[in-house]
């Protein structure tokens, strides 16, 4: 199941509770008013912008991922949403309400920090409990909802111990607990799994994508690991210097990259400097640094002779022994320089006659087969037209 | 070294007193100015030190020049300018017994050293505490009081621990405003018996005694609100 399908279900259930018609219910990410929008949002340190005119909405129900390298402003704008800096252009509104007077604590957004700030001298049970206490809740209620809540994130039988006795990952899930408690209208999660080892990473990737969608509470998520932001996420916006790049799905993100930063950023590919030869309705034609004459799928708006970048996901590639003919005609020759074996795949780098460096990924299916080619190997490589990216810088 | 102790047990001269009985009352003295300076350090310091830490520059300035004003001029000093110079310039203040004189102008001094603890303890912690406390919707005020300041004065018990020993022997100045305590006791018994060495010797060791019993309750203060696995300033 992918996500964009879960996310239509979840919204669909949530939008008839709320009366909305049917078309609002199926029609993707158009609620009347967006839960969060960011609107036209500037924040300088200095001369350098850390955000830079960055507009965008965020649907109730969502998990919304912010992506990108360190420095992009990323964490700015995060900081910026739950007040503890101000934009110095542009707006931040909650359900259509500027939130430029609401101070940090009376926003109805919690944070979950990357260090996890859980207060040492209470217990975890007493973290728990902590945002309800000061919210004035009756005692019975907060011992209930504190018992809920430690069930959710299995941690029912460390409630009396201290945060400082606890592993990396019960931490992680008592900052959890704690920032879900009062059920915000929007949980802002600063790198939360960035101190993870691997394997519990996934679990918890796991376990927070399960509890949001059971919640249906919203999630903006910052992080700069690409394949946790694929996996988590219904939307992610990809930032670089303080720009939104794009903002998609992931599956669009992954499939169709706008730029070369895009697809630079986000998972492995080929990337090359190409000037476009011909266009035509069906196909542009390339004459590709490297790799000579390629044929890509057709690009709107790219006149003959604009400069940019031709990109191809190394798994969209084949390789098959030179002395087989190459069926496709996007075809080039080489021979095989170094492979990265992960088990389920073997990543083959494969130095073209040409000269130029080329990947390509095979999977590693058949049963008892640990990789396909060995170094040194005479190769071809191949690909459909449709594979290839026509992508703009 | 030719000891004599029995003159403790002497009269005075007013024919009910020993000297013994005028140390004990000493002794008396020395731990109520001590006790009520350490009231009013502890309070004021707190507050001043907590102060130092918000984000309002105004308060944290008026708390800033509070910690300079009585840092910055000798305890001695302090104390005859709350004796003989502030009752000048606040007649009404005339009235008021030199002991209160004396807890105020040992209270604030040593409260410009409580609060300098305090600071140091607040910002100690990691800014994701103060963070935190704001994100899950306390106001700054319940921030300070249930996130910061538990964890802060757990931090900075061992120097505050320091100070309340030094309050105990700084408390000897009040002698200079003719308040009968320890010190002021040992200067006029040694004068009036010409034993100032036994004189000083006990004197010594109640002031020992006084200070070591602090340090040793501190301590146990401080076994008892340890959080457990907390090891120094964490994350």
């Amino acid at each position: 199941m992918t996500h964009s399908s879960s996310f239509v279900d979840a919204k669909q259930k949530r939008t008839d509770t709320r009366g909305y018609t049917g078309t609002l219910a199926i029609s993707r990410f158009r609620a009347p008013v967006p839960l969060l929008e960011i609107r036209r949002v500037t924040r300088r340190f200095g001369d350098f912008v850390a955000v830079d005119d960055v507009s965008i909405a965020v649907e109730p129900g969502e998990f919304f991922t912010l992506l990108g390298p360190s420095g992009c402003g990323k964490t700015t704008l995060l900081r910026m949403i739950a007040g503890f800096d101000m934009p110095d252009e542009g707006q931040i509104l909650l359900d259509g309400k500027d939130l430029a007077d609401t101070p940090p604590e009376r926003r109805p957004v919690h944070t979950v920090f990357q260090s996890y700030a859980l207060f040492p001298h209470m217990t975890v049970a007493q973290n728990v409990a902590f945002p309800l206490r000061m919210a004035g809740r009756p005692a019975q209620e907060v011992a209930r909802r504190t018992q809920e809540e430690l069930d959710i994130v299995h941690l029912s039988d460390k409630a009396g111990a201290y945060p400082h006795e606890l592993s990396g990952g019960q931490k992680q899930r008592v900052a959890l607990a704690r920032g879900l408690v009062n059920r915000p209208r929007l949980l802002l999660l600063d790198e939360p799994l960035g101190a993870l080892d691997a394997k519990l990473r996934v679990e918890m990737q796991l376990e927070l994508t399960m509890l949001q969608k059971n919640l249906g509470i919203t999630f903006i998520f910052v992080t700069h690991a690409q394949y946790e932001a694929l996996a988590l996420s219904d939307r992610i916006a990809v930032m670089n210097s303080g720009r939104v790049e794009q903002l998609d799905t992931p599956d669009h993100i992954y499939g169709s990259p706008r730029n070369r930063f895009v697809a630079d950023f986000i998972g492995k590919i080929n990337l090359y400097n190409c000037s476009v030869i011909a266009t035509s309705s069906e196909s542009l034609r390339l004459s590709v640094a490297g790799l000579g004459e390629v044929w890509a799928p057709p690009h709107a708006d790219v006149p003959a002779g604009t400069a940019g970048t031709f990109a191809l996901r190394p798994e969209h590639a084949r390789i098959v022994p030179r002395s087989q003919n190459p069926l496709m005609k996007n075809h080039l020759f080489g021979r095989v320089r170094e492979f990265f074996y992960v088990g389920d795949v073997t990543t083959y780098v494969i130095d073209l006659d040409s000269g130029v460096r080329f990947q390509a990924l095979l999977a590693n299916s058949a049963p008892g087969r640990a990789k396909f080619f060995e170094l040194g190997d005479e190769v071809a490589v191949e690909w459909p037209n449709e594979a290839g990216m026509f992508l703009s810088r | 070294m030719n000891w004599e102790w029995q003159f403790f047990l002497r009269d005075i001269g007013d024919g009910e007193t020993t000297y013994l009985d005028w140390m004990i009352s000493a002794w008396g003295w020395t731990l109520a100015v001590a006790g009520c300076a350490w009231v009013v350090a502890l309070l004021f310091g707190s507050i001043i030190g907590t102060l130092r830490t918000v984000p309002n520059r105004w308060l944290a300035g008026a708390a800033n020049a509070w910690v300079e004003l009585f840092r910055n001029i000798p305890l001695l000093v302090q104390i005859f300018l709350w004796y003989f110079v502030v009752p000048t310039l606040v007649p009404p203040l005339q009235q008021v017994p030199s002991f209160i004189m004396v807890v105020l102008g040992l209270g604030f001094f040593t409260s410009a050293r409580v609060a300098e603890q305090v600071r140091a303890g607040i910002q100690s912690l990691s800014r994701g505490q103060r963070n935190a406390g704001l994100a899950l919707g306390l106001t700054l005020p319940q921030t300070y009081r249930f996130v910061l300041l538990p964890m802060a004065f757990r931090i900075v018990l061992p120097p505050l621990t320091s100070e309340a020993m030094n309050i105990i022997k700084n408390s000897s100045v009040a002698f200079a405003v003719s308040i009968s305590e320890l010190t002021m006791f040992a200067m006029q018994a040694q004068e009036e018996t010409s034993r100032g060495i036994e004189v000083y010797l006990a004197v010594t060791s109640l002031y020992i005694v006084s200070t070591m019993v602090v340090n040793r309750a501190l301590a146990y203060v401080e076994t008892r609100v340890r959080v457990p696995g907390y090891v120094g300033g964490g994350k």
